[in-house]
């Protein structure tokens, strides 16, 4: 189990090392990259907006209803909301969403060009594969990933917004006020931060998942799933290193 | 010209390869052929360094590939072509854009330049109408012929075809290795196929190399088949009872 581990350890190191090299055709890469960046951007948006909105409404909600007006002051709804949102929903549960559907279409697409002979095929036109196929979604996540996060964010405080405000649970002066209190601008770089890692991870281990698929469609299955659970595993993990760093 | 000198390669305590040594001459159709098992793709493999022999020396003209190291191996592919047998063809890319990929990544011409290139290319390989068709919407023929113009468009020195026939009718099989001989010695190229296409022997079978459980079995070419004594080659090529009575029929009618 050790060793597995730190064979495939190894093995990701390797493709990472082999990304760094200079590119055949710098057009070429950034033809790819800005692919990458619409196809990890616009292609996620509806679904980190709807489960940022749904996120941001339940914890709203969920808030007002523990805290319900007793001893905690009701505009603690937004103030929480906020931070919540801001330090972990936003990047962490994006980055889970993004590492499901984002992850396992890198995972599919690079195994599938495993499986069809196409990175053999880049490779004897004499294509460094790894640094093409890989490389450029990596950049793409890099920028890509905390815009959405970014995103995200404010989505979750509007989802928030419109569950509880609406509703009658509090009024709309003490959810904004509770908005603009103790508002701590650091939060925001653990944002960021979480994002930009997080971002990495869920394009890189998805990418190697694939890049070394062997056999059918079993093995490529199977690929898919690795790449989804382990980005997920490797997230938390990276989420509860960050967060033990910078708080 | 290509030259193996005495290929070994071993997977863990399987020896596929023990010692081949054969060479492929410039400007032939050179075959590799052999039952399922006999080593013909890893051979292959090896010739277009996607793998490394465990022993033995590989020769593209006077460089030993074996002995290059990374960068230099990529600069030496730029002189190589290579058909899949599923033609490899990029999916997200029509006809036309998979046949300029190379041009687009490893030349500095202009857009027209590339154009002509791509033009001549499909003109070559009689693919005129398709240029905007995506790989799923032609026929298995059809890319194989993207595979070749694709495999071709910067003029390598050396191609390799894996299986250019396979899946594909008898008629389009003939179509495509005339196309492959007719390319090879237009432009003088060191063409290497791998098949199991009795049509392809006999058709296009200038230099052919028999592999048999890892041993190279024997060597001729098409006009030696028929009179060969070999028995690992007749009966490999002249497998069914069919053809056998075809062959003796031949050979008493000489």
């Amino acid at each position: 189990m050790i060793l597995t581990f730190f064979y495939h350890l190894g093995r990701f190191v390797n493709l990472l090392k082999l990304m760094i090299a200079r590119p055949e055709n710098g057009g070429m890469y950034w033809k790819e990259t800005m692919r990458q960046m619409n196809d990890i951007g616009i292609g996620s948006l509806i679904i980190v907006c709807m489960i940022a909105l749904f996120i941001g409404a339940v914890s709203a909600v969920q808030i007002a209803y523990q805290l319900g007006g007793q001893i905690v002051p009701m505009y603690y709804t937004g103030y929480i909301v906020r931070d919540m949102t801001i330090i972990e929903m936003a990047p962490t549960l994006t980055c889970l969403v993004l590492a499901g559907k984002v992850g396992s279409n890198i995972a599919a697409e690079i195994g599938g060009m495993r499986q069809k002979e196409q990175i053999d095929a880049l490779e004897i036109m004499g294509v460094n594969t790894a640094a093409y196929l890989v490389f450029p979604k990596i950049i793409a996540a890099l920028f890509v990933v905390p815009l959405l996060v970014a995103i995200a964010a404010f989505v979750a405080i509007i989802g928030g917004y419109l569950a509880v405000v609406p509703t009658g649970m509090i009024t709309e002066s003490e959810y904004v006020f509770g908005l603009r209190s103790f508002f701590v601008p650091y939060n925001i770089t653990i944002m960021f931060v979480k994002a930009v890692v997080f971002g990495v991870i869920l394009t890189s281990i998805p990418a190697y998942q694939g890049y070394f698929v062997g056999g059918g469609s079993m093995e490529l299955g199977q690929a898919n799933m690795n790449a989804v659970v382990y980005s997920n595993i490797t997230i938390l993990f990276f989420d509860f290193i960050i967060t033990l760093m910078m708080t | 010209m290509i030259r193996a000198v005495d290929i070994k390669k071993s997977f863990d305590d399987v020896e596929v390869l023990k010692g081949i040594s054969t060479v492929f001459e410039k400007g032939k159709t050179n075959l590799i052929i052999g039952r399922s098992g006999a080593g013909k793709t890893v051979f292959l493999k090896l010739l277009v360094s996607l793998m490394s022999p465990t022993d033995g020396d590989i020769w593209y003209d006077d460089v030993n590939i074996t002995t290059l190291n990374k960068r230099e191996l990529i600069d030496l592919r730029k002189d190589i072509g290579m058909l899949f047998q599923g033609s490899a063809l990029f999916d997200s890319m029509t006809v036309e854009e998979n046949i300029r990929f190379p041009l687009d990544m490893f030349t500095k011409k202009t857009k027209k330049e590339k154009q002509d290139r791509v033009d001549e290319m499909i003109e070559v390989v009689n693919l005129e109408g398709s240029n905007n068709k995506y790989p799923g919407e032609i026929s298995g023929g059809m890319q194989k012929r993207v595979g070749i113009a694709r495999s071709i468009v910067l003029n390598p020195k050396y191609l390799f075809c894996d299986e250019p026939n396979s899946g594909l009718d008898p008629k389009t099989s003939l179509v495509i290795d005339e196309l492959i001989q007719k390319i090879t010695r237009e432009n003088k190229i060191t063409t290497i196929i791998n098949t199991h296409d009795m049509n392809s022997v006999m058709e296009i079978g200038e230099k052919i190399n028999l592999l048999h459980q890892g041993r190279l079995a024997w060597v001729g070419n098409k006009d030696e088949v028929l009179e060969s004594d070999n028995e690992l080659l007749q009966n490999f090529i002249f497998a069914s009872p069919f053809l056998q009575r075809l062959r003796k029929r031949a050979m008493n009618n000489k």
